[in-house]
């Protein structure tokens, strides 16, 4: 059993990563190839925060400040201090790891809605942070000449070489997380969304694994912005704001809670929507409003999930005849 | 196996349980009684490490367990059936069953696991018909047994149950208590609480009557069964035996 679930996953994999060189090797319109690129950053983004808020179930209005808290890391390493970028990397995950665990430890004693506005909070402090601390992080102008990735003598500028490294990046990610969902930890995860008391009473110290799941969805965060940074070259502290935040959130809606998949469907809908809708970034607040409300009123679970209970009603609805209910 | 002395609890300022004392021995089936808010619940919580603020003395094998978080007690070989259930429902049966065993998982204990897995479903049949299934899907009785196969899947000496049968069909009923025998039989120590006393005090090795925070009555179930008291307030025997000729 074990054996075939995982050769599935293998499966599932291969199919994922040659679709990605396919699609890199296919696409050459460098617009597109960058909107791909943002896709996968953002994909990231949404994935670590889907494993904060879809399975452990502890929701965070203030991710953008992590997201902003790797990219500024890794552009002041690499603009003011002159580092190579992967040290800067490293300095990033590190700050934003210790960072999310100081905020952590208080933080996550709130419940619910306290922990909406907690964390709403602390993200409009680093907003505020990075527009007003220009000796660091030039203020409102933002920050100019972060320079492009290389390995080794291989520069990454161009837009498919950047595009493989997120890509192959947003693989790497996945394989983590499914390991750990599938794992004791991924249990425990989901049954401190259902019910700390009970998952407590199982043995799970439940604020450890609560602060240990708010760190690893951060350092996602972080590991984006660095990828955002060196993408873009240039980063100012209105790519962190508080609609940032609420974006990244919306994507875990759409995408399904707890669902690993749903985050590159997030990711992708709320990359492509504004851009093929040129009048939606005027409203973009609205439309996530209107977006976040139809599908918790309606589709509790998630987009995904909720279509799929839509299907699965449908086709148990017309086989009923035929098939016997045992599933 | 498990004592307690002067056991006095909190809820912020309010006292739920005011001095309760009893012991608990290797492979007896003790029964706790009493009405609602009598405290039976809040014991076991405290036991289980669930409710911090506590004085008195708890021992577990002559160890203190003052201080001790819940994932250490369960550690220590006490596991909880809570009152509700508390299932996790939309997980599968087999993932409920996996989550009891949590602390083993980490201790790489993977080969015992699966061997208690077999056995907690030969115990229940009913939940290997269902493994795949959400546990919310689950009948309330079926929801009962998963929520003791969790607890033994933590392989405890000592198993803690806050009302199996409530909500239960008589037969149901029957049919958990059977189970509980089987367990003690096998060596498993039980400590049960309940509201049907009846039920309770039929299986129970012996009992304690707890009111308003107090044990008011103890002593071997079968003297339980057949004392005045304990016939009128939890037997429900008929109002007219006791008043008759008063009223």
């Amino acid at each position: 059993m074990r054996g075939l679930e995982n050769r599935n996953s293998h499966m599932k994999y291969a199919l994922f990563s040659l679709s990605i060189v396919l699609t890199g090797w296919w696409v050459s319109n460098p617009y597109y190839l960058q909107l791909l690129t943002f896709i996968g950053i953002y994909t990231v983004l949404a994935l670590g925060l889907n494993m904060l808020m879809g399975y452990a179930g502890q929701i965070s209005l203030g991710h953008a400040a992590f997201y902003g808290i790797g990219a500024y890391t890794t552009a002041i390493a690499t603009v003011h201090w002159n580092w190579p970028p992967w040290l800067g990397l490293l300095l990033a995950l590190g700050l934003t790891a210790v960072i999310a665990f100081l905020i952590a430890l208080p933080m996550l004693k709130l419940t619910g809605y306290y922990l909406g506005m907690g964390t709403l909070g602390f993200g409009m402090i680093f907003y505020i942070l990075f527009r007003e601390w220009t000796g660091f992080t030039g203020g409102t102008s933002g920050l100019v000449g972060i320079p492009p990735l290389s390995i080794g003598a291989l520069t990454l500028d161009t837009g498919s070489g950047y595009f493989y490294l997120v890509w192959g990046i947003v693989v790497v990610c996945f394989v983590i997380c499914e390991r750990i969902v599938n794992s004791r930890v991924g249990r425990a995860l989901r049954a401190i969304h259902d019910s700390e008391r009970a998952a407590a009473a199982m043995g799970v110290d439940t604020s450890r694994l609560k602060v240990w799941v708010f760190v690893l969805s951060a350092v996602f965060a972080s590991l984006a912005g660095f990828l955002y940074a060196h993408l873009v070259t240039f980063i100012s502290p209105d790519s962190f704001d508080f609609i940032v935040s609420i974006r990244i959130v919306t994507m875990v809606v759409i995408g399904g809670m707890a669902s690993i998949w749903g985050s590159l469907l997030g990711a992708s809908v709320l990359t492509f929507l504004p851009d093929w809708l040129h009048v939606f970034s005027d409203y973009e607040m609205v439309v996530y409003g209107l977006i976040l409300m139809v599908v918790m009123i309606f589709l509790p679970q998630g987009f995904t999930r909720g279509m799929l209970d839509i299907y699965e009603r449908a086709r148990s609805r017309y086989s009923r005849p035929s098939t016997s209910p045992q599933g | 196996m498990l004592r307690i002395r002067n056991l006095k609890c909190y809820y912020g300022r309010i006292r739920a349980i005011s001095g309760v004392s009893l012991s608990v021995r290797e492979q007896e089936l003790i029964a706790l009684i009493g009405a609602n808010g009598a405290g039976k619940s809040t014991l076991l919580q405290t036991i289980c490490g669930l409710l911090p603020s506590w004085e008195g003395e708890i021992e577990f094998e002559k160890n203190s367990l003052h201080g001790l978080k819940p994932p250490e007690i369960v550690k220590k070989g006490i596991s909880l059936v809570p009152e509700g259930r508390l299932l996790f429902p939309p997980m599968s049966v087999l993932d409920n069953l996996k989550l009891g065993a949590y602390l083993r998982y980490r201790q790489r204990d993977h080969e015992n696991v699966g061997k208690d897995l077999e056995e907690v479903l030969e115990l229940f049949p009913v939940l290997r018909e269902r493994s795949r299934q959400a546990a919310g899907t689950l009948s309330g009785g079926e929801q009962q047994m998963l929520a003791m196969g969790r607890a033994l899947m933590a392989r405890p000496r000592l198993l803690l149950l806050d009302e199996p049968s409530m909500g239960l069909a008589p037969f149901l009923v029957r049919l958990i208590l059977d189970v509980l025998l089987k367990l003690k039989e096998r060596g498993m120590t039980v400590l049960l609480v309940e509201q049907n006393a009846r039920a309770a005090l039929q299986i129970a090795d012996r009992g304690y009557v707890l009111e308003n925070g107090q044990i008011v009555l103890e002593g071997l179930s079968s003297d339980l069964l057949a004392d005045q008291e304990v016939k009128r307030a939890y037997l429900g025997k008929d109002y007219r035996e006791f008043y008759d000729g008063r009223e």
